[in-house]
């Protein structure tokens, strides 16, 4: 369904685009709905880490700020015992790679070493289709290993997604998971705030590990991960528009965002743009497939322009791709369901006007479908020097292969 | 034959006054299905004339249904109240729901689902194109010119897909085509289709396509090995997107599976499907089984 420029915003989060949060976003959702947790102070520098872990005092720890898992494996975690080794190893956090992304930014909080740890979440199951709670007494960042050699001691259990967690499945939660009788009412509640998180946030992930069980028998979430659905911030939270971090984006995809694209950034040389995200995943596979003859030559980005490709789409999805220094050509892949194929050629004809003496690369264009003959005579008459026309989607990648190999 | 829906298919759609609605009922009216009304509680009593038919606009899907006796409902209605129009087509027993609004939270999705248990609707969707079975009927969006009546049962997530793999074997032709939408919970699973292909006399083959995520083409992998005696060609998209960053460990407690293309091809594989690497090549892999048949 049309909604403006998010139209397949559904579909491409499934290749890169989920909305996860860092663990200080994470945080200030727990806080918001009454689940114990600390936030601490979000640095991006060493000398703010310091001046935090100085306000603090005492020892703290110094995590860093990376939408991945495995930080502390990484290296992104450290415990200070002193500001200037807060500053120190603030200094070697930020700024290093965890998992491909680069740390901009530290969170600095009072050190509690937990007496126990415990695993807890709520999320989405799809092979169930609802929703399921996993909780375990067991916790830690060893959680998955315990899963698979003790599994007993990882408790799942399905949430009626019309019911929810009322107070009597949050106590057959706790019960089932076996939390120790003194933190019973304790984790009773903090089950139903998470659960306040998960169902009033739209999230399809609320994961807390560790659930720390502090010194005076306190629970508090020490750590934290959530997944929002898109599809549900678009629709009723545009409050968690602020949890977008821009820097993040490669500058490509930050200006493909600009203009309202579904585009993802890959490592490649041929630039695809295509309608329907199923299609243009196929095109990314058949143009590696096809690459594996030329040099290895990859595709370059996912790109998919959706039913609308009026010539400023098109425009705006070759500025892009074009823009991108490591593509060598452009495959445009276009099957005419609703869409008409000269509306397209229209689109591929008005967008090498737009861009004028800019458009230097060498543009493989497979139509078919809806008016096909109507959009290949439209290419053939403008017989644009890039533009060369192959009539099968495997024909044409091998083609913009094979020119992105030679160039 | 077909599966779902058929030349007695009478159609009503929720939403039909909408830019989406009219626009999409215009199509389905123009390739010879029967659309014979619309809800829309703001505009009950009119009438709205689209593809040269006169359609009546009615209140509710139960008073549509009473009046035209309509078995199937296609809503395109916006993703905020999608929830509302499925329970309230739900709670009318429409036999078939076909849910073709992209962009509706999956917690509504999930309830609409959960509401489902023990009702007598079926719903496919939401975020798919619908369901067409050539020359009889049409409930969606998939354009009816592409392929005609034969011996292919064809289930997919995605709508392009689905149109392009048509497309390659127009010359056979489908029983029915269903997309059943991409979204990480939908109403009719590629499961449901495969058991009603198999059941589908007049089917002879089925070609089911997949894509990245869930575990849902893995699950069709242990059916089709346990329950479908049809030959089934698959085909999967996405070997080459990127994988997306895991979060947390949850997911991975839970299924099991990796979800890649590479692992539901495996799956399928094992299942003594064969798995095309590109749509064409799957096609041919299709075309050979019906060539022997």
């Amino acid at each position: 369904m049309p909604r403006g420029k998010t139209r397949h915003c559904s579909q491409t989060k499934r290749i890169g685009h989920l909305v996860d949060l860092m663990e200080f976003q994470a945080k200030e959702l727990f806080a918001k709905h009454g689940v114990a947790t600390t936030l601490g102070v979000v640095a991006e520098t060493p000398e703010a880490a310091r001046a935090a872990a100085e306000e603090m005092g005492g020892v703290t720890v110094i995590k860093a700020q990376v939408k991945a898992g495995g930080r502390g494996k990484a290296g992104g975690v450290k415990i200070a015992k002193t500001a200037d080794e807060a500053e120190s190893y603030a200094r070697d956090i930020i700024g290093m790679e965890i998992k491909g992304l680069r740390v901009n930014r530290v969170l600095v909080t009072p050190a509690t070493p937990p007496v126990e740890e415990y695993y807890f979440s709520f999320l989405l199951d799809r092979s169930n289709r609802s929703h399921l709670c996993i909780a375990s007494v067991e916790g830690g960042v060893e959680i998955e290993e315990v899963a698979k050699t003790n599994p007993e001691a990882v408790r799942q259990i399905r949430i009626d997604a019309i019911e929810g967690v009322t107070p009597e499945k949050a106590a057959a939660i706790v019960d089932e998971a076996k939390f120790p009788a003194e933190l019973r009412d304790q984790a009773i509640e903090m089950v139903q705030k998470l659960w306040q998180v998960y169902v009033q946030e739209d999230a399809t992930l609320v994961e807390v590990n560790p659930l720390a069980r502090l010194e005076g028998d306190k629970l508090e979430a020490l750590d934290g991960k959530i997944s929002l659905d898109d599809n549900a911030s678009e629709v009723r939270h545009p409050e968690h528009a602020q949890f977008e971090i821009r820097e993040e984006a490669d500058a490509l995809e930050s200006k493909a965002k600009d203009k309202g694209l579904n585009y993802v950034k890959l490592d490649g040389q041929v630039g695809i743009i295509g309608n329907g995200a199923g299609l243009v995943m196929s095109t990314l596979d058949v143009v590696a497939y096809a690459g594996e003859a030329h040099g290895g030559v990859k595709p370059a980005n996912f790109l998919d322009i959706g039913g609308g490709a009026n010539a400023q789409v098109m425009a705006d999805g070759l500025d892009v791709i074009l823009n991108d220094e490591q593509v060598k050509s452009v495959f445009v892949n276009v099957f005419g369901g609703i869409t008409a194929c000269d509306e397209v050629a229209n689109g591929i004809k008005g967008a090498l006007e737009i861009l004028g003496d800019s458009a230097t690369k060498p543009l493989v264009v497979r139509l078919d479908g809806n008016n096909v003959e109507k959009g290949r005579a439209i290419l053939d008459e403008l017989n644009h020097p890039l533009i060369t026309q192959v009539d099968t989607m495997d024909g044409a990648a091998d083609k913009a292969a094979e020119l992105a190999h030679q160039a | 034959m077909s599966i779902y829906l058929n030349k007695d298919s009478k159609i009503i759609v929720q939403g039909m006054t909408g830019g989406m609605g009219a626009k999409h009922t215009t199509l389905m009216v123009e390739s010879g299905a029967d659309i014979v009304g619309g809800v829309n509680a703001r505009k009950a009593g009119t009438t709205v004339e689209l593809g040269g038919k006169e359609l009546p606009v009615f209140g509710t899907v139960e008073e549509a249904m009473k009046e035209t006796g309509a078995n199937v409902s296609v809503a395109f209605v916006p993703p905020a109240f999608t929830k509302d129009a499925c329970i309230e087509a739900i709670d009318a027993e429409i036999p078939l729901l076909v849910v073709i609004t992209e962009g509706v939270p999956v917690l509504d999705t999930a309830e609409v689902v959960q509401y489902l248990d023990g009702k007598s609707t079926r719903m496919i969707g939401p975020n798919c194109p619908g369901i067409i079975t050539p020359g009889e009927s049409l409930a969606g969006i998939t354009p009816h010119t592409i392929a005609g009546t034969g011996p292919v049962g064809l289930v997919s997530k995605s709508g392009t897909l689905t149109y392009q793999m048509m497309f390659e074997l127009k010359d056979f032709g489908f029983t029915t085509a269903i997309g059943i939408g991409g979204d990480p919970i939908v109403g009719t699973t590629h499961i449901d289709a495969l058991e009603a292909f198999e059941n589908d006399p007049d089917t002879k083959a089925i070609v089911m396509i997949g894509e990245i995520g869930g575990d849902a083409e893995e699950r069709a992998a242990a059916y089709i090995k346990d329950h479908v005696t049809k030959p089934v060609v698959g085909y999967v998209a996405g070997f080459t997107a990127p994988e997306g960053k895991t979060m947390g460990h949850a997911g991975a407690i839970v299924s099991g599976s990796s979800g890649t293309a590479q692992a539901k091809k495996e799956a399928l594989e094992a299942a003594g499907v064969k798995v095309g690497k590109t749509p064409s090549e799957t096609a041919a892999l299709m075309r050979a089984i019906l060539n022997e048949l």
